[in-house]
């Protein structure tokens, strides 16, 4: 796991680098660059900039003045809480000192995400104490939890598409005069905090719905930094950032912490709990197995353990011996579309897989898409057993045996509503149909087996999917695409929010399927896991393939340098 | 690669199999209604209502509930009145699951009763008159579902012009008469009883199970959930969402076609101004069924009982001698009581945020 090390060690060294100008030189690079044209107006970019020079020397969160660093500012007894078959939580304890990042570890479903609600007001214990700085506190609703100072970020984006960014940011608690909501004060607030983040090219006047999954994920953590928060509570933020955007949140959650703001923080990357945790409470079936871990010396092994309840390999399937002789299925050739992506061209053979890494914002996503036929590509053809696709056509992609995983789950995925079952069946459901009737007990059949492999839990599948945990829904997207025919399959974000275990089995469900000749086009932004699956490697820099080759002949430090260093310069000015 | 900080010792520690099996075992048990459990919730609920609708009759009228033989006619009475909108409505109600609205409802029944009617259709006889009837209906739907899904209008829009036109065109046709059915087999329909049940319940009963079946066992069906759950999800799976738009829309006009046969035949006349304000009826007999105003979810039983409930608060009147004023005050009423338990049931987060999205959209 040198690897591992390695990358956690790369990491370590970017907070103490002079972080906020390489950013901005970057983001004024990237200004007009293909990558982020959605994200960047020249105007916009530069007001950001002078704003950042301005806020850098202004804490980004009042603090509030009474905070102590140290002092227990909450804690939880017993609580439990059911939800109708289910004891999501049972018994819960935790406590959590002002100044410390106090991470929560458990597997897919082990109560992560209702704990944190419990705490931001959304749900309401059945039992147990919650004490919040002394005193006894169990929230009627998410505005009272945000009135006590606990800020939330929720694991599933929960932005109004169509309001703007500092609408959204500020949703709620609108600055306001005189009954008028303040909206230059707020824009201004917003663009304050957006630069903090990083940011400084979205502009607060964009509407939500127009941002990529990444920069609706800023504009939820600026949702929550808009608030006087003592405590601010994470679920899985890293889930959605690449990795040069994960550096950036850690050096946020430092500086909060630094004013004496706690911070909890959920993620199912071991290595960032190493890198910015202090200490570590488990969670397994709504029980806390382990409180207070020291999260830096906690052995790795002891947490799993504690995590699961056995020992889990976290390690990549054994790639087969390449031999290259596949028969290519896919075949892209000089795909275009103007400030996305330009000029790709790629191969995918029968039985491969075929990662590509590169920056959130790269065009990897909207590449995957085009693909797909989702987007219509202005120039280049996708071709598959060599017969040409037609353009903008999703039937025509499905028909030819492609299946794409998308990269946002709750709104390009799934029918929350709808059972488990048949949100598996989605795409094949008139498959197992005859004439015209839906089979429904071969479709749970069906979806049983996919649930199974990919250890769904719970496993019933005629639950309706908004019940389960994030990393459970996610399963079932990528699992609709195990059944049936599919050939090609896309992957974008497989394993976002999916725990430790479930990954190794979902890596492996991959390569077997690789195994029976499916082929496989991979897209994440955990390059480890890039390199550990495929097969080939495609590196993507703003809207361009700038490296192919071997997983074998390349080492993470490399893709990073490809990915990041080359927009760097590009960045410098001429 | 080597991965020595996470590569555990292969022995596995002891597991809590027990418990999860019991764990899952709760779960199983709680769920097994599965899919369709909470709609059978919300359609006990309606059926409480329609029950105290008839115990406020019985305690305002106690003279007439007395006579069985009473009781009887005047159940069927209540269904004769809701056969006409109860058709409407499981058309309406697929366009409404699949995340859509049809205004142009009774306008599209105007259009194909006054357009079945005239003197040139009728000399083809009945068949001819069915025939037409069913046609226009069926073509102005398609009409409205490639306005919306090719043409990309709003549908509210789309179906507000088509409502508008519809009923320019019925007039236009009709030269603003009422165009009398000279067809005995056309006007029989309203008046044919079998088993002493009017023929008209029979109709709708068979296009309530038919709606159920397409609705509820079919491909047609589920894609109907998928496009109004989550059009985008829907897209990615490989479904035509567009031509799919069209066959929803296709499906009200054709319902539509069937109604207007069913009502000219009861008013043995057909004219521009009937079925007036349908879309109304339909729609909030949809919505106190149950079906998501945003898409996605919804029952043809519970639609069927919406219809049934709005034609019973219409007969309690009418026994009352009581005013239509004061009926559609009522009416308005249930409406916005149906809509609050139903915000009321599913008040979780993601439930706020999906309808948050759903008004601002
Ligand atoms: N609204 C709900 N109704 C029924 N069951 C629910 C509901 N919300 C959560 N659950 C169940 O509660 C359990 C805990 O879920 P939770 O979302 O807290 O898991 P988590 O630890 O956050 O998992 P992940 O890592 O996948 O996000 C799961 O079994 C889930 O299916
Ligand atoms: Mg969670």
């Amino acid at each position: 796991m040198s690897e591992r090390t390695e990358r956690s060690e790369g990491r370590e060294g970017m907070p103490g680098q002079p972080r906020m100008s390489e950013r901005t030189e970057r983001s004024e690079g990237r200004e007009g660059m293909p990558g982020q044209p959605r994200m960047s107006e020249r105007s916009e970019g530069r007001e950001g900039m002078k704003e950042v020079e301005v806020s850098t020397k202004e804490p980004l969160v009042e603090a509030p003045a009474d905070a102590v660093a140290g002092e227990v500012v909450l804690r939880l007894t017993d609580v439990v809480k059911t939800f109708p078959g289910v004891r999501a939580l049972d018994g819960v304890q935790l406590e959590v000192r002002a100044g410390e990042v106090h991470c929560l570890l458990g597997q897919n479903g082990a109560g992560k995400s209702t704990l944190i609600k419990v705490l931001a007001g959304v749900h309401r214990p059945d039992s147990g104490e919650v004490v919040w700085r002394g005193e006894s506190a169990a929230f009627a609703n998410p505005q009272a939890a945000m009135r006590a100072g606990i800020a939330t970020i929720y694991q599933e984006l929960d932005l109004v598409d169509d309001l703007s960014v500092a609408e959204n940011a500020f949703l709620g608690h609108e600055p306001r005069r005189f009954g008028f909501v303040r909206r230059g004060h707020m824009a201004r607030r917003t663009r304050q905090i957006l630069a903090r983040l990083g940011h400084p090219e979205i502009p607060p006047g964009r509407l939500v719905r127009h941002l990529p999954a990444a920069g609706k994920q800023i504009v939820s953590m600026a949702r929550a930094l808009s608030h006087e928060a003592r405590l601010i509570i994470m679920d899985e933020p890293s889930a959605v950032l690449a990795h040069d955007e994960v550096g950036n949140l850690f050096r946020i959650i430092r500086e909060l912490t630094a004013q004496g703001i706690a911070v909890i923080y959920i993620s199912h990357r071991m290595e960032e709990i190493r890198e910015i945790g202090d200490r570590v409470t488990v969670l397994k079936d709504g029980r806390t197995t382990a409180a207070s871990l020291p999260a830096r010396e906690t052995p790795t092994r002891d947490l799993v353990a504690r995590m699961t309840g056995r020992a889990i390999e976290y390690v990549f399937p054994q790639r087969p011996a390449a031999d290259g002789t596949g028969a290519e299925l896919l075949r892209v050739d000089g795909l275009t579309r103007h400030g996305e992506f330009a000029d790709v061209s790629l191969g995918v053979r029968a039985g491969e897989i075929v990662g590509i890494a590169g920056l959130v914002g790269s065009g990897r996503s909207e590449l995957l898409e085009t693909i797909f036929g989702a987007r219509r590509a202005q120039a280049g053809t996708v071709r598959v057993d060599g017969r040409v696709l037609r353009p903008g056509s999703v039937g025509a992609a499905v028909r030819a045996g492609m299946g794409m995983a998308p990269e946002e789950r709750k709104s390009q995925a799934l029918l929350l509503g709808e059972p488990i079952y048949r949100n598996v069946t989605l795409a094949t459901f008139g498959r197992y149909a005859r004439l015209g009737f839906t089979d429904a007990a071969r479709e749970r059949a069906e979806a049983d087996r996919v649930a199974a492999s990919l250890e769904l839990r719970p496993r019933d599948v005629r639950r309706p999917v908004r019940t389960l945990s994030g990393g459970n829904q996610q399963k079932v997207v990528v699992g609709r695409w195990l059944l049936g025919e599919t050939r090609l399959l896309l992957l974008d974000e497989p394993t976002r929010g999916v725990d430790v275990g479930a990954r190794a089995e979902l890596y492996q469900v991959i390569r077997d399927l690789a195994a029976q000749g499916v082929g496989v086009l991979l897209v994440s932004s955990e390059v480890p896991e890039v390199l550990g699956l495929a097969d080939r490697v495609l590196v993507m820099r703003e809207g361009r393939v700038v490296r192919e080759a071997p997983a074998g002949e390349l080492d993470e430090n490399t893709v990073l340098d490809l990915v990041m260093a080359g927009s760097l310069m590009e960045g410098a000015p001429a | 690669m080597s991965d020595t900080d996470t590569a555990l010792p292969a022995q596995s520690l002891p597991v809590d199999r027990a418990e999860t099996a019991k764990a899952d075992a709760a779960a199983r048990l709680s769920w097994w209604r599965g899919d369709g459990g909470e709609g059978a919730k919300r359609n006990l609920g309606l059926l409480a209502t329609l029950v105290v609708l008839v115990v406020i009759g019985i305690l305002t009228r106690p003279d007439l509930y007395g006579d069985p033989n009473w009781v009887w006619g005047n159940t069927l009475t209540i269904l004769k009145l809701a056969s006409v909108v109860g058709v409407v409505t499981v058309g309406m109600t697929f366009v409404i699951i699949g995340g859509g609205i049809d205004l142009s409802v009774g306008a599209i029944v105007a259009l194909a009763g006054v357009w079945c009617t005239t003197v040139a259709t009728q000399s083809y006889g009945a068949g001819g008159m069915i025939f037409t009837a069913l046609t226009v209906g069926l073509a102005v739907g398609v009409v409205n579902g490639l306005l919306i899904s090719y043409g990309r209008l709003v549908p509210f829009i789309a179906t507000l012009a088509m409502l508008v036109a519809a009923r320019g065109l019925a007039a236009e046709i009709s030269d603003k008469q009422t165009q009398v059915s000279t067809s005995s087999f056309i006007n029989g329909i309203a008046t044919t009883k079998i088993l002493g049940i009017p023929l008209l319940v029979y109709i709708l009963v068979a296009v309530v199970a038919a709606g159920w079946v397409l609705l509820n066992r079919t491909t047609f069906g589920r894609r109907t959930v998928a496009v109004g759950g989550n059009p985008e999800a829907a897209r990615l799976a490989g479904i035509n969402v567009r031509r799919h738009t069209v066959l929803l829309y296709a499906l009200s006009g054709l319902c539509c076609g069937i109604a207007a046969v069913m009502l000219t035949a009861q008013a043995t006349s057909a004219q521009a101004a009937m079925a007036n304000l349908y879309e109304l009826d339909a729609i909030a007999a949809a919505i106190i069924g149950g079906t998501l105003l945003s898409g996605g979810r919804g029952t043809i039983i519970g639609s069927l009982l919406g219809v049934i409930i709005f034609s019973t608060i219409t007969n309690l009147f009418a026994i009352n001698n009581l005013s239509a004023e004061a009926q559609n005050m009522v009416k308005g009423g249930i409406i916005v009581a149906a809509v609050l338990v139903q915000q009321v049931q599913f008040r979780s987060l993601t439930q706020f945020l999906a309808r948050n999205r759903a008004t601002t959209t």
